[in-house]
């Protein structure tokens, strides 16, 4: 496992271990995945009593405390909150491979939802892109319950 | 608050970029002797440990345990505490506990990381939601890019605000703080000519990553009365880490956990008219960006007031309340550190130990923290045991 | 010292691949044990979690549940160690006088991951990580030297598995419940010699919360609240080799200073009912001699005399112990829960008759390098 590099001056040891995890998605993720899945539906989760809706779907609702169970269906469009055309390079630790850039994250607020997702736009000249810009889903026509795969990107509503 | 505190001792190493000179261990303990030796203490007069980083910067499991040959540790009382970016400053929270408990009488703080030894942006990549964050949020970087578009969008600041924070830190590093990492002085046109990293982020507006480590000593009140002849005591502590899911933080055009955190230091410290009654801050400015619009959280001006209090220079060296006279973040950044050393520096220049980066006179002091999703930490230290 | 009781518990009930995620899991102790204190959220001033990213899977693993947790709304911090060092560092916020109560959760999904990959990983990367060492033979070479050093044979380590497993039968939030023989435990499988399948605690998922109050609140709420009556937490040596594997000095150190703040004097006859850290067989007996409850070496001839047995003087896991659930996070969090609920005469069928004093114990890093104690009294 440890690979030694010897130069003049103090040395070091190269650690590569893999360290594999099997994310368990939870109950209310897993509904969020089967219906992007199987109906191409963005679903999120309403509060009982403030009423506001989740996008993903979570079990409590962080302002008033009290467990969610309503499902509800949120826009496949919403606008464009704010962006950045990422152009440093990094490790993409989901795969363990260099992540190809540059590419455009989004944080968008789908109709109908209260709280914002985060995906990738298919737009990199940023001077294309305004905060503010209405945008819409992508669907991936093989889908595999990965919420990044099965919504391929969003697109811009001209 | 039972037990008064104040911190007695403050130590750091000299940042840099890579320290291949030191193992881990070697790191944290050139920091805790200098701390122990600026207070005139021996390890034999620490009750307790905490210590903090963030594991996968150097992949190293059970830090408090490993550390103990650097941190004087062995068969002492010794925890960790981890909350991101704010480690720092909750491993700083977490030694003031320690004492004001009573359980504990000197408490030594430890913050430490060697980013030069793993990827740094993968490795923080990985604090996002694996399933449905993590894939499209570059590391710290490209939340904070975004979220400076919106508040430009609202309130018409501009790149070059945040390039005039960006000098004012890398400069007061360079003239002033011999341990900072990065020490050449530039100008607002290099900033502005550097090359984008995510727009609107170009690279002098962003916080570098550092190997260092840096001890601070807490006490209680008649140990550090005893110990030195002015502590900086602590009057009020604040945190707040209010988001998990980092998508919800934008938009946030302002930081309310910044805002909420400093009303409970505030409150418990007495501060009510921050501006007028800080002498210094050193506050946690993680790209060039946040040093405009995170002031107004701290009540330092008006919502949307950043750029105007930029532009006037009164946060620098020769202003009326000078921020970051040790070059801040933007200058050194040992994550797990980061957040410590804004507690120390704020200490040291309550302390009048601050040396070339003393801001004369000062008196009272606040330290931020920044990490996670959005949170925020906050100390209000004086050399006064209260406020006038 | 009457100044911070726990005047709330809850666990989730423990096994391998619970399909709940982190958050989930956080939310429902969370929630019952604001239920068995008789609080709301809006009752609790300050949180503390108790995550681990490398057994999480994730830097900054306490973002996963601070709203799971309530920790948005109030001051909160992580303790990545034991849940035991969780608790104390709870303690110290109510001992502050800033704060009034307290929630401390801990959690782990061990499933998640691989093991041996993250206990790796508490080895110096550059001196003793390629060795392979992981959690379980770093614990056989313990076995090995405690052995060895003392006499103690592995038919009495075997013992602890036996009474454990049994003794989770009557728990249930257990992971595993087993009749055994020692026979059993002698011819499972090796996983490095000494340590057998049955002398090792299993994969285990869930989580456990705690809720503190200072005195004013707790004695409002509550006749008689359980309280913390001394706390002490210690560090050994970082490299196995500068450790004689056999001895349990940390442990001394940690009790001694917990005892003290307690006023015990004679922990065996004190104490009523303790909960420790096994995370393997062999430890629970040397971690019975680091609490003082027999001489060094004698922790074989004690689990042989049946005095920890559920009808022994002292009683020790009635929950089944680490051995039979071991949510690494949540396990010594776990042990404070149950001996909260041992003295408030909630344990059920495990419940240890007239128990007053109870001792809860965690341990951090490799071969219980380090441990926290708590003593608590009604």
């Amino acid at each position: 496992m440890g690979e030694e590099k010897r130069d003049s001056g103090p040395l070091s040891i190269t650690y590569m271990a893999d360290m594999p995890y099997d994310y368990h998605a939870g109950f209310y993720y897993s509904r969020f995945l089967k219906e992007l899945k199987d109906n191409k539906r963005i679903y999120g989760v309403k509060c009982p009593r403030c009423g506001k809706v989740y996008v993903p779907p979570r079990i409590v609702c962080r302002d008033c405390f009290v467990t969610m169970e309503e499902f509800v269906e949120v826009g496949n469009e919403g606008t464009l909150l704010a962006f950045t055309v990422t152009n440093f390079p990094y490790t993409d630790t989901t795969r363990g491979e260099p992540k190809k850039i540059p590419y455009t994250a989004a944080y968008i607020k789908l109709d109908g939802s209260d709280s914002n997702i985060v995906h990738c736009l298919d737009e990199t000249d940023e001077k294309k892109i305004k905060a503010g810009m209405r945008v819409r889903a992508v669907f991936s026509d093989t889908r595999t319950g990965d919420y990044f795969h099965d919504i391929d990107h969003f697109e811009i509503i001209q | 608050m039972k037990n008064r505190v104040g911190i007695v001792g403050v130590g750091q190493t000299h940042h840099k970029s890579k320290n291949t000179d030191c193992k881990g261990q070697e790191l944290i303990s050139i920091a805790v002797k200098r701390a122990l030796e600026s207070a005139d203490l021996t390890m034999a007069d620490i009750d307790a440990i905490v210590i903090g980083n963030m594991d996968h910067f150097e992949s190293i499991n059970y830090v408090d345990m490993w550390s103990v040959d650097g941190s004087g540790g062995y068969m002492k009382p010794i925890m960790k505490v981890t909350t991101g970016g704010t480690t720092g400053s909750a491993v700083g929270h977490a030694g003031f506990y320690h004492v004001a408990s009573g359980l504990f009488d000197t408490v030594l703080a430890i913050g430490w990381e060697q980013n030069s030894e793993s990827d740094t942006t993968a490795a923080i990549s990985t604090c996002f939601d694996p399933i449905t964050e993590r894939e499209f949020c570059g590391g710290a970087i490209g939340p904070l890019a975004a979220q400076y578009t919106a508040y430009m969008s609202k309130y018409g600041a501009t790149e070059e605000d945040a390039a005039l924070v960006s000098v004012r830190d890398h400069n007061n590093a360079a003239l002033y703080n011999p341990y900072a990492h990065l020490r050449q002085t530039i100008t607002v046109e290099e900033v502005m000519k550097s090359p984008y990293i995510s727009y609107p982020m170009k690279f002098l507006d962003i916080c570098p990553r550092s190997d260092g480590a840096c001890a601070v000593i807490f006490a209680g009140e008649d140990k550090a009365k005893k110990t030195v002849e002015r502590p900086a005591w602590i009057l009020g502590v604040g945190d707040c880490h209010i988001l998990v899911h980092l998508a919800d933080g934008i938009g946030l055009a302002n930081l309310p956990s910044l805002e909420r955190a400093a009303r409970e230091a505030y409150e418990m410290a007495g501060i009510t008219d921050p501006f007028r009654q800080f002498d210094v801050a050193e506050l946690y400015v993680p790209a060039s960006t946040a040093g405009v619009t995170w002031m107004e959280a701290l009540g330092l001006c008006e919502e949307g007031g950043g750029p105007r209090l930029i532009r006037s220079g009164v946060t620098n060296m020769v202003g009326e309340l000078p921020i970051n006279p040790s070059g801040g973040v933007l200058a050194t950044n040992p994550i797990g550190a980061t957040g410590l050393l804004r507690i120390g520096e704020a200490a040291l220049q309550v302390m009048g130990k601050a040396e070339e980066k003393q801001v004369e006179g000062a008196r009272v002091a606040v330290a931020t923290g920044f990490g996670g999703c959005f949170w925020s930490d906050v100390t209000v230290l004086s050399s006064s045991t209260q406020l006038d | 010292m009457d100044e911070v009781a726990i005047i709330g518990v809850a666990q989730t009930r423990y096994q391998r691949d619970n399909p709940a995620s982190h958050a989930e899991m956080a939310y429902e102790v969370t929630r019952k044990a604001l239920e068995d204190a008789g609080l709301t959220i809006d009752d609790i001033d300050n949180t503390v979690t108790v995550c681990n990213d490398f057994w999480d899977g994730r830097t900054i693993s306490c973002m996963t549940i601070t709203e799971a947790t309530g920790s948005h709304k109030v001051p909160t911090t992580n303790v990545e160690g034991d849940g035991t060092y969780g608790a104390l560092m709870g303690a110290m916020r109510l001992l502050s006088g800033l704060h009034e109560v307290t929630l401390v959760v801990a959690q782990s999904k061990v499933s998640e991951g691989i093991p041996a990959v993250i206990t790796n990983a508490m080895f110096d990367p550059v001196y003793e990580r390629s060795l392979g060492l992981d959690a379980i033979n770093s614990s056989a070479l313990q076995m090995r030297r405690y052995m060895s050093k003392y006499g103690i044979t592995e038919e009495q380590c075997a013992k602890v598995s036996v009474k454990n497993h049994k003794n989770a039968k009557s728990n249930p939030y257990a992971h595993m419940p087993l009749d055994i023989t020692v026979d059993d435990v002698l011819k499972s499988r090796v996983l490095a010699d000494p340590i057998k399948l049955l002398d090792t605690s299993p994969v285990s998922d869930g989580a456990c919360a705690i809720i503190m109050a200072v005195d004013e609140v707790a004695k409002k709420r509550y006749s008689k609240p359980v309280w913390i009556r001394g706390i002490g937490h210690c560090a050994d040596a970082y490299h196995l080799g500068d450790r004689d594997l056999a001895e349990v000095d940390a442990l001394v150190s940690a009790a001694r200073r917990a005892y003290s703040m307690a006023g015990i004097q004679d922990p065996v006859r004190e104490i009523d009912v303790a909960e420790v850290y096994d995370a393997f067989s062999y430890m629970e007996l040397m971690w019975m001699e680091g609490l003082g409850f027999c001489g060094r070496g004698e922790g074989g001839a004690m689990i042989d005399s049946g005095m920890t047995g559920m009808n022994g003087a002292l009683p020790v896991n009635p929950s089944g112990g680490v051995l039979s659930a071991h949510p690494v996070q949540a396990a010594g969090l776990a042990r404070i829960a149950e001996a909260v609920l041992q003295l408030r005469g909630k344990a059920d069928a495990r419940q240890v008759e007239g128990a007053t004093v109870a001792l809860a114990h965690g341990i951090e890093g490799a071969c219980g390098q380090g441990h926290c104690v708590f003593v608590l009294g009604r």
